[in-house]
Formats: structure tokens, C-alpha cells, sequence
């Protein structure tokens, strides 16, 4: 704890200078620090080559001690779109959101309508839940209707010597250390993942695709 | 404590309800209609490729880039993410400087402005490997690395070497090669 807020207090700083660099962590003033501060979005060929899978961290730099207590906010939407004819507009989203310890999934599906305001599409086919896993359980995951899903702490997947960068920014340092820190090292996140076949998703060979925290 | 002082009001009214069925007893058996995903969401937070909006939006264009939608963001920010590749990197100051991928600053800017992040559904996915550019992005992935040398390594990757590594290579726990991929919590 002591340490996120010694990394916001030094983010704030750099904020109004240049701009600090971490993935997504505490981007910009109206999301950091809450629960609909995306941190890091990830797409990618899964263990079945068939399927991508897209990963969603969310409230970044969670010490140990702030995991145990850190949960998805019931207002809060996670919605993965993906744009399958080039013109970065949404054709397909996935939604999840969760509600009374379960995370829920829509999708892939079109959007009632594309951009910045959302329903959620809860008479979608592909539908699929899981339990979010409890800080300090197994990883508990869920395979319905063709997608696998998952929601709990994890750690952190990002890595970066942030402190040494912002060292640069600020004129104290000419350069990266030979060796550097990870300054995200030992931090969690809040993981949304989902699996789906690629075949689910349309397109001719490139998605375009992005990741969106909507609030209620 | 705020939101401690919300579930606890959550809870009286959920009590106050519960309360109110009980007496409302018209003998019909209460329904569940399970969840409730009612409602409008609007967009907070969005992000395509990592730091973008931290490395290249002007202070007070982070809140608005963050509800501007993609197929909007190459006309609003590609001047202001050209201007800042200039101003933040020595690999831009001249004219006709280009990065690895052969852009000059106003046509990585325009890239990068528009903050999608592409996936192949038919090669195997990296951010960047030296042959294949952004086909995804894995939990392995040294992103950070790959945007330093884009914005700092010049034509070649060669300039400015102390600026274009951070020399972290990797996270600080294994990744699975199984769902959900990503380490167990600290």
C-alpha cells in the first residue's frame, strides 16, 4: 500500500510534465486509482492455436495486502471490442461485468450500437460466468458455450524500469541502469480473461481491437 | 470507507426490501429473474497498445483521449503525437528522421494515434520480433522495449542506446502456457 501510493504520488508529479509511462496504469486524471483504471490489455494466440484469447488488468499496482481486499465494482463494465473490416469501429464486442461474485460474459456479439455508451447484450448466445477467484485460491475457470473465462487477482504481467524512466524524464538520470528494476515487480492486477475461437470473430486474416472500462 | 459506508447502506435497503416482500403477502411465490444487467455504460478508461495515451496525449488531452473512440482519434491527436515524438526524442530532431520501420515522425504519429491494437487470426503472435510487427501482443512480450527503440533507436535501432533499453527483459513471475496464462497473485 505504502507503495502504490509513493508510485502515484510520483506519477502525479510527472504527470503535469511530460507524461509518465507505464502501460495503461494511471493514465489519465479522471480514471487513476479507480476501479475502472484499466492497466494493461493483451490479445493473443492461445495454447489452441484456433482461439485468441483477450486479457483485460485492471486497478494496477495492488500490493499483497491491497489484493486481499480489491474486487470488481458491480458498475463497472469491461468490454473487449474488435473491428473485423478495417475501419476501427466495433463490429463485435465481449462484455463482462461482474454481479454477486461471478463474472459474466456476452459475446462475441454485435453491440446494440458502437461507441462510447454501451448496454449490456444479456440475450446474447454465447454467454458464459465463472466465480471470481478468491485472493490466495487456485485460478478457477469456466468453459461454456465455447469460451473459457477467468476473473481474480494476478499478478502483474508488466514490466518496466518506470523509476529509472521517470528519473530520465525528470533530469536526474541521462540513461537506463545496465541492469534495470522492475518497477512493477511484486504488484497484482484485477484479470479479466477470455478464450474464443477465432472463428467466432470474423475478419479476413487482421483484427483491429481494443479494450474499454465502461461505467454505469 | 466510502465504499464500506455504500454496502452498508446496500445492505439496510436490501434489508428494508426484503422486509417489505415479507409483508406483501399476496401468496404469489417472490420470481428470479436472476441478475440485473440493466442500464447505460459509458466509457472511462480504453486502451489499444500499451502507454499510449501515457507517453504521447498532453496532459490535459489524457481524460478526453480516453472516451475518444478509436476511428475518431487519428484526426484529433496525430499532429499533437507527432509534435511529441519530436520533442521527446533526439532520433526525430532533423527532418527526414525515421525510425526502424521506416516512419517519420508524422507518420508514426498518425499510426499511433489511432489506438487499436491489431491481431493476426492466422500467424503466431508478437509484438514485434524483428521480421513480423504487431501481429498481437503476449504476456511475454517486452513492449516497453520495442516502443523505446521505435521512439528513441532511429533508422537502425542504434541511436541513443542508453534511452532505447530499459534492460528489463521479462516479468518478475513465469507465465502458463495454459488458461488463464497469466502468474498467480503476490
Amino acid at each position: 500500500m505504502k507503495k502504490s501510493i509513493k508510485l502515484l504520488a510520483a506519477s502525479a508529479i510527472f504527470a503535469v510534465g511530460i507524461g509518465i509511462m507505464a502501460a495503461d496504469h494511471i493514465d489519465a486524471p479522471a480514471v487513476q486509482g479507480t476501479t475502472a483504471d484499466i492497466t494493461d490489455f493483451y490479445a493473443f494466440q492461445g495454447e489452441n492455436t484456433s482461439n485468441l484469447v483477450f486479457v483485460a488488468n485492471l486497478q494496477g499496482l495492488l500490493s499483497p495486502s491491497a489484493t486481499s481486499s480489491a474486487m470488481f465494482d458491480e458498475n463497472v463494465m469491461v468490454e473487449f471490442n474488435i473491428d473485423n473490416n478495417g475501419d476501427n469501429v466495433e463490429d463485435l464486442v465481449i462484455q463482462a461485468i461482474p454481479r454477486d461474485g461471478k463474472m459474466y460474459f456476452f459475446g462475441p456479439v454485435a453491440p446494440a450500437a458502437p461507441g462510447v455508451t454501451s448496454t449490456i447484450i444479456s440475450d446474447a448466445t454465447n454467454i458464459a460466468s465463472v466465480d471470481i477467484t478468491p485472493y490466495g485460491s487456485s485460478a478457477i475457470t469456466a468453459t461454456q458455450n465455447g469460451m473459457m473465462v477467468f476473473a481474480g487477482p494476478r499478478d502483474d504481467p508488466f514490466f518496466f524500469d518506470f523509476g529509472k524512466f521517470t528519473e530520465i524524464i525528470g533530469g536526474t538520470a541521462s540513461g537506463f541502469d545496465a541492469q534495470g528494476t522492475d518497477t512493477f515487480a511484486g504488484s497484482n492486477v484485477m484479470s479479466v480473461v477470455v478464450e474464443v475461437p477465432k472463428s467466432a470473430l470474423g475478419g479476413s486474416g487482421t483484427l483491429n481491437t481494443w479494450v474499454e472500462a465502461k461505467k454505469k | 470507507m466510502k465504499k464500506l459506508v455504500r454496502n452498508i447502506l446496500g445492505l439496510a435497503l436490501l434489508g428494508t426490501f426484503a422486509l417489505t416482500s415479507c409483508d406483501n403477502d399476496n401468496g404469489m411465490d417472490p420470481v428470479d429473474n436472476g441478475p440485473d444487467f440493466s442500464g447505460t455504460f459509458a466509457t472511462a478508461d480504453q486502451m489499444g497498445r500499451p502507454a499510449i495515451n501515457t507517453v504521447f496525449v498532453p496532459s490535459d488531452m489524457k481524460d478526453n483521449f480516453n472516451v475518444t473512440p478509436p476511428s475518431q482519434q487519428g484526426g484529433m491527436y496525430a499532429t499533437a503525437f507527432a509534435a511529441g515524438l519530436k520533442a521527446l526524442s533526439p532520433a526525430y530532431a532533423n527532418d527526414g528522421d525515421k525510425n526502424a520501420l521506416g516512419l517519420d515522425a508524422t507518420t508514426f504519429g498518425s499510426v499511433l494515434a489511432t489506438d487499436v491494437l491489431t491481431v493476426s487470426t492466422t500467424a503466431p503472435t508478437t509484438f514485434y520480433d524483428g521480421t513480423n510487427v504487431l501481429t498481437g501482443r503476449n504476456l511475454a512480450d517486452d513492449v516497453i522495449t520495442v516502443e523505446l527503440l521505435l521512439i528513441f533507436g532511429g533508422e537502425d535501432f542504434t541511436e541513443n542506446p542508453n534511452l532505447s533499453d530499459d534492460n528489463v527483459d521479462a516479468n518478475d513471475k513465469a507465465f502458463s502456457s495454459s488458461f488463464p496464462y497469466l502468474a498467480s497473485p503476490w
